[in-house]
């Protein structure tokens, strides 16, 4: 199953994801790092789909790009955030990367030592449609829905509340 | 296609948002890294239910409830940080000491 077009996409799709989130964290314009987050996240949505997971690949689409990244914007403005180069890293950066590239090495290292040589075999996954989805969500795991209907709309609420301007 | 490049990929973009997090001195930009951070374990949690999962639909299914938290915690997250802009006219996480001990 594995065909030679899989692992290119493959590639191509995880260079783009590195290259964006690189840019994301270290650029010195705010809304090019909102829109670079953009990049990484239709990354992971074709990731999904390369692991035959299209339901998730639209659900991924439309709540993250579709709206966490436009609260992120909404965000940007409201905060007056100066549009054009600023400042946005702080003194500790150098400390900071050494910090993620050892975090790096240690997680890539295990994980490449306890999964090397395993090849996803899609044979299970390539059947599913969002049908199935739905059926093991109201059935298996119906009371973790239930759980995160109510954050969500406890979240709704909260944010409203802290937010509201007159008190 | 060996699982370890999703693995891999998806502790590289972890460490991405890690370097954001520490890094970064908006508040807003460091609830960006943390969305990297979500992402990629969304790739760990599909890669892992093709591989190992009992039908391949259960990883798939914890990446929704991660979309879904991540929704929640970036609507509560932003109200925060435009309730500390409104009383301090500014987002900077260095000046935001003071719970500090």
């Amino acid at each position: 199953m594995a065909e030679w077009w899989q692992e290119g996409a493959f590639w191509l799709f995880a260079l783009i994801m590195v290259f964006s989130a690189l840019r994301v964290v270290t650029t010195g314009n705010v809304i090019h790092a909102a829109l670079y987050l953009v990049g990484t996240l239709l990354g992971a949505a074709a990731m999904f789909v390369l692991l035959f997971a299209e339901f998730l690949a639209w659900a991924q689409v439309l709540v993250y790009v579709g709206a966490i990244v436009v609260l992120m914007l909404f965000g940007l403005m409201l905060t007056r955030a100066p549009i054009g180069k600023g400042k946005f890293d702080n003194d500790q950066r150098w400390l900071a990367a050494l910090c993620a590239a050892a975090l790096f090495g240690v997680t890539s290292y295990i994980l490449v030592d306890a999964f090397d040589g395993e090849e996803i075999s899609f044979t299970r996954t390539v059947g599913i449609t969002a049908e199935d989805v739905g059926d093991v969500i109201f059935s298996v795991y119906v009371l973790p829905f239930e759980v995160v209907s109510v954050l969500l709309l406890a979240a709704l609420v909260g944010a409203v509340v802290i937010a509201r301007r007159d008190r | 296609m060996p699982i370890s490049y999703f693995l891999v990929l998806s502790a590289l973009l972890f460490s991405i948002g890690v370097y954001g997090v520490l890094a970064r001195q908006n508040a807003v930009l460091v609830l960006l890294s943390i969305e990297l951070m979500l992402n990629s374990v969304n790739i760990n949690l599909v890669a892992f239910a093709a591989q190992f999962g009992e039908n391949g639909v259960g990883g798939q299914i914890f990446a929704l409830f991660i979309i879904a938290v991540a929704a929640a915690e970036v609507g509560v997250g932003l109200a925060i940080v435009i309730l500390i802009f409104r009383n301090r006219q500014s987002v900077d996480i260095d000046e935001m000491s003071l719970m500090k001990w």
